[in-house]
Formats: structure tokens, C-alpha cells, sequence
């Protein structure tokens, strides 16, 4: 079972960096970062008219099914899924067992040059993700719920 | 397994309703959903067989306010729950946070609760989880209807630890904030509890 996911803002910030930066070296529309639970972490391009939480449950929902596909198979893992569209193809990848990076890209780029950078940018990901969960099991580590009470649990679910 | 998020200030949850196949565990969701403000509340995802039954889960994101400046977000989904899909109930159950067990009250799916419950005790197992440790709690659905198991009876048999349950019909929405509400502090209590 894995730890609870936490972020934090100096890490999140290099999770934003790599994510901006792949999107642009991709020249891809849109890039996402989502929990393997499907909580969406970071995205960067073209997502004001994407609806990133669905998208996020979805994909989770996909990685998942497909994982349980190669565990019958009796497969490691497949390393990633690729589906193409019309107008839009979905580039998806899971990430240090525990994250999973979607591109979404048109006919301005090439699947090639999406799954070098992909390939690069994965590993940076990896490499913030395991310098934070370190962080996260230190005694000293931050967290909000030692300001939070009992009482403020008890207040949002006032009527 | 929630993920806290201290950038964008959210607290984020996952809240999984389990039980027989045709209990209720949708109609819940529709119910919170159609009853939730549009500005709390995200697209409710369904991906169900034409006959409208579960086929992988039921999606509804959903906001309950804030504490201490930190947006509360849930996760809410629904297992399928017709026997087969098993392999699928154990990815929904993967990362959970909370769960609620929805019972159909009626006497014909007696052996439906328990073989669901055991179910869920298993597949909870199976990924290092324990049913004792997570945040639960029982709602006796379909109470509206004539054919129904008395209600210590049903708890025999879907609540031997005597956590918190409730009655409802969900078709109606009575019971389901309440269920959904316990649950939700439950999930905040427990994560306040493990700092
Ligand atoms: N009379 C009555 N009917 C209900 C109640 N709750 C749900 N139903 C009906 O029961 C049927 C099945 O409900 P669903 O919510 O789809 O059941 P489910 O648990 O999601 O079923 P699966 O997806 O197969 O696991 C529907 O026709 C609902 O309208 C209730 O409280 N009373
Ligand atoms: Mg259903």
C-alpha cells in the first residue's frame, strides 16, 4: 500500500516546470500529470476548455484496467497506451508506479517525438517524486491537520 | 489514499460505495448529484452497460467547503456490483479513503448482502487493507419497500462491528446526505487522527 500523496509548493513547482516544459518540447496541446487514484496534479497548454477532473478519473480508471490486463497476462506492465484520434491523440504512461503522465497531441507534432520526451521528462518525475516522499516521512514533515480540529471537521458539516 | 495538496490548498479524498448488484450504490450518486449545488459539484461519470448497470464505476467529484483555507474535495465512486465484475471492483477499491456498504433491505438479497460483504472483506485484504481500519459505515437501502428484513437483522449480517448506519431510499434521497456526510468526517477525522 502506498503512503498518502502529499505536495508541497517547491515541489510542485519543479512538477510544473517539467510538465511546461514537456508540453512545449512535444509541441504538444495539452499535458497532464494524475494521480493513479485519478486525482489530477499538474497541467500545462491547452486545458481551459478540457474538463481535467473527468479526464483525470478516466484515465486513472484506464491505467488501472489495462494494469489488471497485464497482471493476467502475467506481464510486468505495459509502458504505455497510445489511442488515436482524428483531431486529438492521448499519449499515457505510468510514472514511478504511482503517477501517470497524459499528452494530448495533433498532427503539429509526431508520436515519436512525443514518447522521446515523454521518456526524459518521466524520469525527472520520478526523481522529484522520490525526493518527496522522502521528505513526506520525516517526523518533521509539515502537515495541516495538526492545526486541524475536531471542531473544524464538526463545522463543515453544519447545516 | 488522499492526496494533500499543499500548493493548490486541497485536501483530496476517495470515497467508495460497495455492495449487491442493483442496491442502490447509483442512484445514490444521482442523488447527490441532483441535489448538489453546480458550483460543488463536477460531471458525474457513468460507465454502465445499456441496461444502466454499473459496468466499471460511477464517478461524481464533489467540494464540501473549506477548513483552515484548505478546499475539501471527494472522490465518490460506485463499484459494479453483479458478482462477475470482480477483477474490476478491485482497482475501484484501490486507494480508497472511506467506504460506504449499502445493503438492499430486501429479504430476497439476504444472501446478496453477505456474499457482497465478504467480498468487500476480501478484496480489502488482498491489497494490504483492513475493513477495521478504514472509515465505514452502513446504509440498509430500500426501506420504502414492503418486503423487507428487520433492520437487527440486517445488522447482523452487514454490521457485525456496529459501526455507524443508517436507513434510506435512495430513490428518494432520504438517508443519503446523512450517509454520505459521516462518512466524508469520518475520512477528515481519520487523516487528522494519522498526523
Ligand atoms: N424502491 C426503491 N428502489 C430503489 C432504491 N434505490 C434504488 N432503487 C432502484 O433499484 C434499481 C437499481 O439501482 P442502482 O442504483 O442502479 O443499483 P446499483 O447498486 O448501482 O447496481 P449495480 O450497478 O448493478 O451494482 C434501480 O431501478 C433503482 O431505481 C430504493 O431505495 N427504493
Ligand atoms: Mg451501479
Amino acid at each position: 500500500m502506498n503512503p498518502d500523496l502529499v505536495m508541497y509548493e517547491e515541489e510542485f513547482q519543479q512538477i510544473q516546470a517539467v510538465c511546461t516544459r514537456l508540453h512545449r518540447d512535444a509541441s504538444a496541446k495539452a499535458v497532464l500529470l494524475i494521480d493513479k487514484n485519478g486525482q489530477l496534479i499538474a497541467d500545462a497548454g491547452d486545458v481551459a476548455n478540457l474538463d481535467t477532473v473527468s479526464l483525470s478519473s478516466l484515465t486513472a480508471g484506464n491505467v488501472a484496467a489495462t494494469g489488471g490486463i497485464a497482471k493476467l497476462l502475467k506481464e510486468k506492465e505495459f509502458t504505455g497506451q497510445y489511442h488515436e484520434g482524428e483531431e486529438t491523440s492521448v499519449h499515457m504512461t505510468l510514472v514511478a508506479q504511482r503517477v501517470i503522465l497524459v499528452i494530448l497531441f495533433d498532427e503539429r507534432t509526431s508520436l515519436g517525438l512525443v514518447r522521446l520526451r515523454v521518456r526524459k521528462a518521466g524520469e525527472e518525475i520520478a526523481k522529484i517524486f522520490e525526493a518527496m516522499l522522502a521528505k513526506v516521512a520525516e517526523p518533521s514533515a509539515p502537515s495541516i491537520f495538526s492545526e486541524i480540529t475536531d471542531e473544524d471537521i464538526d463545522n463543515l458539516f453544519k447545516d | 489514499m488522499s492526496f494533500i495538496n499543499y500548493s493548490a490548498r486541497e485536501i483530496n479524498c476517495k470515497i467508495v460505495y460497495y455492495g449487491p448488484g442493483l442496491c442502490g450504490k447509483t442512484t445514490n450518486l444521482q442523488y447527490i448529484y441532483a441535489r448538489t449545488a453546480p458550483a460543488a459539484k463536477g460531471k458525474m461519470i457513468s460507465l454502465a452497460t445499456e441496461t444502466e448497470r454499473t459496468l466499471f464505476f460511477d464517478f461524481l467529484p464533489l467540494s464540501l467547503g473549506e477548513i483552515r483555507g484548505f478546499k475539501t474535495r471527494f472522490h465518490l465512486y460506485t463499484v459494479p456490483g453483479q458478482v462477475f465484475y470482480d477483477a474490476s471492483r478491485r482497482l475501484i477499491l484501490k486507494g480508497v479513503d472511506g467506504i460506504v456498504f449499502v445493503a438492499d433491505s430486501q429479504i430476497e438479497r439476504t444472501e446478496a448482502n453477505i456474499e457482497s460483504f465478504e467480498n468487500l472483506e476480501l478484496n480489502l485484504i488482498e491489497q494490504g487493507y483492513e475493513l477495521e481500519k478504514i472509515p465505514y459505515v452502513v446504509q440498509y437501502n430500500k426501506r420504502d419497500l414492503p418486503n423487507i428484513a428487520p433492520l437487527d437483522e440486517l445488522r447482523g449480517l452487514c454490521n457485525p462491528k456496529g459501526v455507524p448506519d443508517f436507513e434510506a431510499v435512495a430513490t428518494t434521497g432520504f438517508g443519503v446526505f446523512d450517509t454520505l456526510k459521516l462518512v466524508a468526517k469520518q475520512v477528515l477525522t481519520e487523516l487528522r487522527r494519522g498526523k
